[in-house]
């Protein structure tokens, strides 16, 4: 079937009423940005000594995180395990990671009290701590998705290098460079996924073991020494689920139809997936004693109850029912609830469950910490539009070739 | 219709092996505190005796001073309305003093002052990303200016919940907590609120002293103490140590184990990234399944 849709720039009008509304929002996030480098952390967040890190951290950088493995997940599946049928939904997973990680990246930096000494880790090495492991490895896989990212750029320009004035001299230059650099990147490109997955399992994985160290101060609910394991486990749950939730929103808002078998293809992982995550999250609860916590009524218990009933159990059966994966309603809604699931998870492990011992003020985050939360998954739509109108990013079916003659050709080959 | 079954025998063993590959190299080898370095037998520490401290907050003026944070009209000290409310040190003041009453049973008044404990194995250090907060010869655990980042995890990492932040700075801003007077102790002189004391409510000195002094000090009056040295064995030791009448952890100091606080996960680190075999490994293995099923297509397309 592949043969028959080429990843392709959608022909869309740019702006709609929708996209101006995004973009109102990615102003108001830009607004308190500034807010947040000319007068500082305080004057924009409510964060306090009590509670060091709030939304910013957990939302911006770990969910961020966490709901950018459709990346990974999906260049396992499609380029190492050589599920060709999947290759057609790693292009647009791989722009979702690319824009995710570039975000996440600007989160931190939002985040750091000294935001022009960012590059310290790359001198300053502390091997004991998870963060720099953290921090290292998304930087690397950041570079990393960007290399993978560069032959669909360079594709673009092939043999349609036109640069203005005195610089057109140069043309025929660029153009060999560019056409050296997509030769030498097609046969490196495996290192890259490879390297891609490794550093992917490393840094979820890590972005758990951040919290072990807050052990102390960490609720019972969420506290766990394998609390690395859980983040990757879940990080390798969400990532089909995003991909599956984007593609039906990319074909809904471009006029497209939704990719159904492929998709449901993916839903096929999604229950097993799920399972194994909830098998370890409750089997680690039962060892360690602690499902008494929820017998009390507060904070923590309602928000873990929420988390892993409506984010994990519901959406777990859903997958495991046939009818469900093959309904693109169904589907859509499973994914979402998955996607919620885990996004609360990491909301909750970094901020809902840390407990400082003396707390003179509770933290709740401020309008300007959401506003630039907000503004920054509004960016990312944005540059995502940008990205499919102009680059050969979601796969449509070739010109010429009707869905009929698809189908008679394909039944001819078999 | 055989290859074929075979084919997909080899996926699936290939798949799962892949999994448990992930899964092993990703769980903890073991979960247990792992060998931490020996901090100098010659560190130093300081014995607070609460039993003696009579609330004057001294300590906090002369701190103030010594670090060049605004310290107010030494009058304003003896304002005892300041104990109606818990405080906690931040960027404003590095040390605190608490008065409690009626602590435990009994009608008492305990003052307790808070600073950072400086631990034999700090959270703080094991956690900072780049290396800016350091233990060092004497038992002070001190931050570096011009490595820290600003990031906060020392103070999400701390189990005393010390380390402050100059959250109304935009340029400069600084983690702010005792440095157990560095300088101070370089040119010999004593920590500033030690000097300040009136009442010889700290006793500085080698902390393995000290800690004898303090089981004198409750051996002599077991009446009059609290049968434990607060930080004796508290995440694994710390440079301050207390002595109080009741029970500190009750109230006035967080109750924390004996196992120091960076060990779980130093072993998780130490375990995913043992001579960095694990992500090898996995690098190895993908691309083994991926050169493995690349070379069924082909076969296929044969």
């Amino acid at each position: 079937m592949r043969q028959y849709t080429e990843p392709a720039p959608v022909k869309i009008k740019y702006f709609t009423p929708g996209v101006i509304v995004v973009c109102l929002v990615a102003l108001n996030g830009f607004f308190f940005l500034m807010g947040r480098f000319i007068f500082g952390l305080g004057a924009v967040t409510n964060l306090n000594n009590q509670y060091p890190w709030g939304l910013w951290i957990g939302i911006d950088v770990a969910a961020g995180v966490a709901l950018a493995a459709g990346g990974f997940t999906t260049a396992a599946l499609g380029h190492i395990f050589h599920k060709d049928k999947y290759e057609e939904i790693t292009r647009p997973a791989l722009l979702t990671a690319m824009l995710g990680y570039t975000f996440v990246a600007f989160g931190v930096f939002t985040d750091i009290g000294r935001w022009y000494y960012i590059w310290h880790p790359l001198i300053f090495w502390n091997h004991t701590s998870p963060l720099f492991e953290v921090g290292i490895c998304v930087m690397t896989y950041l570079t990393v998705l960007y290399i993978e990212f560069l032959p669909i750029v360079t594709k673009k320009f092939i043999g349609h290098v036109n640069l203005p004035g005195v610089l057109s001299k140069l043309n025929r230059t660029v153009d060999k460079l560019l056409r050296a650099l997509d030769r030498g990147l097609d046969k490196t490109m495996f290192i890259f996924i490879i390297a891609g997955v490794v550093l992917s399992c490393l840094h979820q994985s890590s972005l758990g073991t951040l919290m072990v160290i807050a052990g102390s101060k960490m609720h019972p609910l969420w506290e766990t020494p394998v609390l690395p394991l859980l983040f990757l486990l879940s990080a390798i749950a969400v990532g089909f689920p995003m991909v599956i939730m984007e593609s039906i929103t990319a074909s809904h808002s471009f006029g497209l139809k939704p990719e159904k078998e492929t998709l449901s293809g993916l839903a096929n992982f999604i229950g097993p997936l799920l399972g194994i995550y909830l098998a370890f999250k409750i089997g680690d609860m039962a060892i360690r004693n602690t499902f008494r916590y929820l017998t009390e009524f507060n904070l923590q218990s309602v928000m873990f109850t929420i988390e892993i009933v409506v984010g994990f159990i519901v959406p777990f059966r859903m997958f495991m029912s046939k009818a469900i994966r093959e309904s693109i309603t169904g589907m859509y809604i499973a994914s979402l609830l998955v996607i919620f699931g885990v996004f609360l998870n990491r909301f909750n492990n970094f901020i809902v469950a840390y407990k400082p011992p003396y707390i003179l003020k509770q933290y709740f985050p401020s309008f300007g910490e959401v506003s630039v939360t907000l503004g920054f998954i509004a960016m990312e739509i944005l540059l995502y539009r940008l990205f499919v109108k102009y680059f050969p990013i979601i796969s449509q079916p070739k010109t010429g070739v009707t869905p009929s003659a698809k189908f008679e050709i394909k039944g001819a080959t078999k | 219709m055989a290859t074929q079954n075979r084919r997909d025998f080899i996926k699936t063993a290939v798949a799962i092996g892949a999994g448990a590959g992930i899964l092993t190299g990703t769980m903890p080898s073991r979960i247990t505190a792992k060998e931490v370095k020996t901090p100098s037998p010659a560190r130093k520490g300081v014995l607070v005796d609460t039993t003696l401290c009579i609330g004057c907050r001294l300590c906090e003026y002369a701190c103030k001073e010594e670090h060049n944070i605004p310290a107010g009209n030494l009058n304003s000290y003896e304002d005892r309305s300041v104990f109606d409310h818990l405080r906690r040190p931040d960027e404003t003041a590095l040390t605190v003093v608490n008065e409690y009453k009626n602590y435990g049973q009994g009608e008492n008044i305990t003052d307790v002052k808070i600073q950072c404990m400086h631990c034999d194995h700090p959270a703080c250090v094991s956690a900072c990303i780049v290396g800016a907060m350091t233990k060092q010869e004497n038992g002070a655990v001190i931050w570096d200016t011009d490595k820290c980042i600003g990031c906060r995890y020392c103070m999400v990492a701390c189990p005393f919940q010390v380390p402050a932040f100059e959250y109304q700075k935009a340029l400069d801003p600084h983690i702010m907590k005792c440095d157990f007077c560095y300088d101070r102790q370089q040119k010999g002189k004593l920590p500033a609120c030690v000097d300040a004391c009136p009442v010889e409510a700290l006793t500085f000195g080698n902390r393995v002293d000290l800690v004898e002094e303090a089981h004198r000090r409750i051996k002599a009056k077991p009446d009059k103490y609290f049968n434990h040295v607060y930080g004796e064995y508290e995440v694994g030791g710390t440079s301050w140590l207390y002595l109080a009448s009741e029970d500190l952890s009750k109230k006035a100091l967080p109750k924390l184990g004996t196992e120091p606080a960076p060990g779980v996960t130093e072993s998780i680190q130490h375990g995913l990234f043992a001579y960095f075999v694990p992500p090898v490994a996995l690098y190895a293995l993908l691309g083994g399944i991926m050169w493995l099923t690349k070379s069924n297509k082909e076969e296929e397309e044969i």
